[in-house]
């Protein structure tokens, strides 16, 4: 009874919604691609280089480690704002849906690196060994094997990621990165407009609904256990 | 004699000096020489522990030896660079306990992983893998993912691979372990078809006495990452002079001690062992009609191992002992061993 006398519906406006809504998945599509670029990359090269494994290299492992942990230690937020002048070289903005793919990246690639990192070190070390019997070069046993048997658990770690991705972009929207985050910030908390942030949820939560849904079905088709 | 399908006796595996240790305590082999010839299904037999299966990953340097020569062919592996060692694996097969297939594979792109690592062309590899599959018997289960095998089918599209690029030796690392025993005689069987049709060295280790008796010409018996034992299979099973070995044997063997009739029989007790044709021949018949000697077996075994039939009995023989004596000298001069059970 009270949301019906406090909601005003006419305040949403659709022609501010959709563009934002196309904003949300540009920053999302574009930040996730590079993500899983780098993220593959350092999880393979932590992974490769920690204990036992083909390239054990104790001081790379260490000081990788580090910086992937403070990475992922410092909230989003004051990332953002922290790599700000690194932005701005890299895109020529700080602002809108440039301004926060490098720091979506940057908050995102270490995490998904360490989901590759897990999802590798679930290889069967049998299936490794059985390739470097067969004359396997190591560059061969990370193409070949490793990153083919893990393949399950890298799309997880994928769907993961960019359903995180979906909450940083929100929270983007904090320094005018533009989005379904932004929206709901300026029209819903700054201008009491409870409709409009009811609206840009709801969409949120249809996109992480959706993001699961896809990364749950290709889990199962690539399966095979 | 043992050896019956080959001649020459060309060394293909000479392993010289080999110790593995790890850290500073740990000795998981200690000096070992062994050298095996091509042609040969060549055993290594030892409890787990033994150190049989680093002996093993020493010959592909999958473990590199601490100390000692490995030789493969005219190659000395130890002295390769690990591009040049990368080469000369694809001429040495492997196939595991837990037959260690990519999951994520089809039987035919497991089959094929070998053959592109060696870069051949596509249209090669999909006829080499269509050979090999029905090597294998496998030809309705191509494009089958191994989850959707038996342990027998997976163990199979092991050989495959292992055979793919066809190697000189296959090392088995336990390959029947995790099968069920009608499953482990298909793939032995299959394992000896290989060795005498297309002429694969086949060095194994295993556990079981049972794998060694099938397929093996030779066996080593390794405790303790020391060879105790070794000789020709025969020879070592009906003849076992370590505990180890004696361990091993009577896995197969009837536990029973005929010893504890010697007070219960009133005739003299008799151990006879033969090896060869004559176990086909009625020799104890012949031996006692024309004498009053009686005889009752006790207990016994024919049997075969690998091609060669032989015979282990307990026989108690009634009668006069200086008959009894002439029976045992005519035995004896069949090929036959005799003597009394003590």
């Amino acid at each position: 009874m009270m949301l019906k006398n406090t909601i005003d519906w006419s305040q949403v406006r659709w022609e501010d919604i959709w563009p934002a809504t196309k904003d949300t998945l540009t920053m999302l599509g574009v930040s996730l691609f590079f993500t899983v670029i780098f993220g593959l990359l350092i999880g393979v090269v932590l992974f490769l280089t920690s204990r036992k494994q083909l390239l054990e290299q104790s001081v790379v492992y260490f000081f990788m480690s580090i910086v992937v942990n403070i990475l992922r230690s410092v909230p989003f937020v004051i990332l953002m704002i922290l790599i700000m002048p690194m932005t701005k070289v890299l895109t020529g903005t700080t602002l809108g849906v440039q301004g926060t793919i490098p720091p979506l990246v940057v908050a995102a690639a270490p995490f998904f690196a360490r989901l590759v990192e897990t999802s590798l070190r679930e290889v069967d070390r049998g299936v490794i060994e059985a390739a470097q019997a067969m004359g396997a070069s190591r560059w061969d046993i990370v193409r070949r094997v490793m990153l083919l048997e893990a393949r399950p658990g890298l799309v997880a770690g994928i769907t993961i990621t960019a359903v995180t991705l979906v909450s940083y972009t929100a929270m983007a929207g904090v320094i005018g990165g533009g989005g379904l985050g932004d929206l709901a910030l300026r029209y819903g908390y700054q201008r009491f407009q409870l409709s409009v942030m009811i609206v840009t949820v709801l969409l949120l939560i249809i996109l992480v609904q959706l993001l699961q849904m896809v990364g749950d079905h290709l889990v199962r088709r690539f399966s095979r256990k | 004699m043992a050896y019956d399908g080959w001649q020459e006796v060309i060394p293909l595996i000479e392993l010289l000096d080999i110790r593995k240790t790890y850290g500073s305590s740990v000795e998981a082999v200690k000096n070992i020489s062994l050298t095996i010839q091509k042609g040969e299904i060549f055993g290594i037999i030892g409890h787990s522990g033994a150190g049989k299966s680093t002996l093993l990953r020493c010959v592909n340097l999958l473990e590199r030896p601490t100390s000692g020569s490995v030789k493969v062919g005219d190659v000395e592996l130890t002295r390769l660079s690990t591009n040049q060692l990368q080469k000369e694996r694809r001429r040495i097969g492997m196939i595991f306990q837990h037959f260690n297939l990519l999951s994520m594979a089809t039987v035919r792109d497991n089959i094929a992983f070998p053959l592109e690592l060696a870069k051949m062309p596509k249209a090669e590899i999909k006829q080499r893998v269509d050979e090999l599959l029905k090597l294998v018997g496998l030809e309705q289960h191509a494009s089958k993912y191994p989850a959707q095998l038996s342990g027998g089918q997976k163990q199979r599209v092991g050989i495959a691979r292992a055979l793919a690029n066809n190697p000189d030796v296959l090392l088995c690392d336990e390959a029947t372990s995790a099968l069920d025993p009608q499953t482990t005689n298909a793939i032995l069987s299959l394992l000896l078809d290989i060795n005498q049709k297309l002429g694969i060295t086949i060095l194994l280790i295993t556990h079981e006495m049972h794998v060694i008796r099938s397929i093996c010409d030779r066996v080593a018996v390794i405790d303790g990452g020391e060879i105790v034992e070794m000789g020709d299979v025969l020879d070592v099973f009906l003849k076992p002079q370590h505990s180890i070995t004696k361990d091993f044997v009577s896995q197969i063997a009837d536990s029973f001690d005929p010893r504890e009739l010697i007070n219960t029989r009133s005739g003299r007790l008799v151990k006879i062992n033969y090896v060869g044709e004559i176990t086909y021949e009625p020799l104890l018949f012949n031996a006692v009609k024309s004498t009053e000697v009686q005889f009752t077996i006790l207990q016994g075994t024919v049997s075969r191992m690998k091609n060669t039939p032989y015979g282990q009995l307990v026989i108690e023989f009634i009668g006069a002992d200086g008959e009894i004596d002439k029976v045992l000298d005519e035995l004896r001069a069949k090929g036959l061993e005799a003597g009394d059970l003590k």
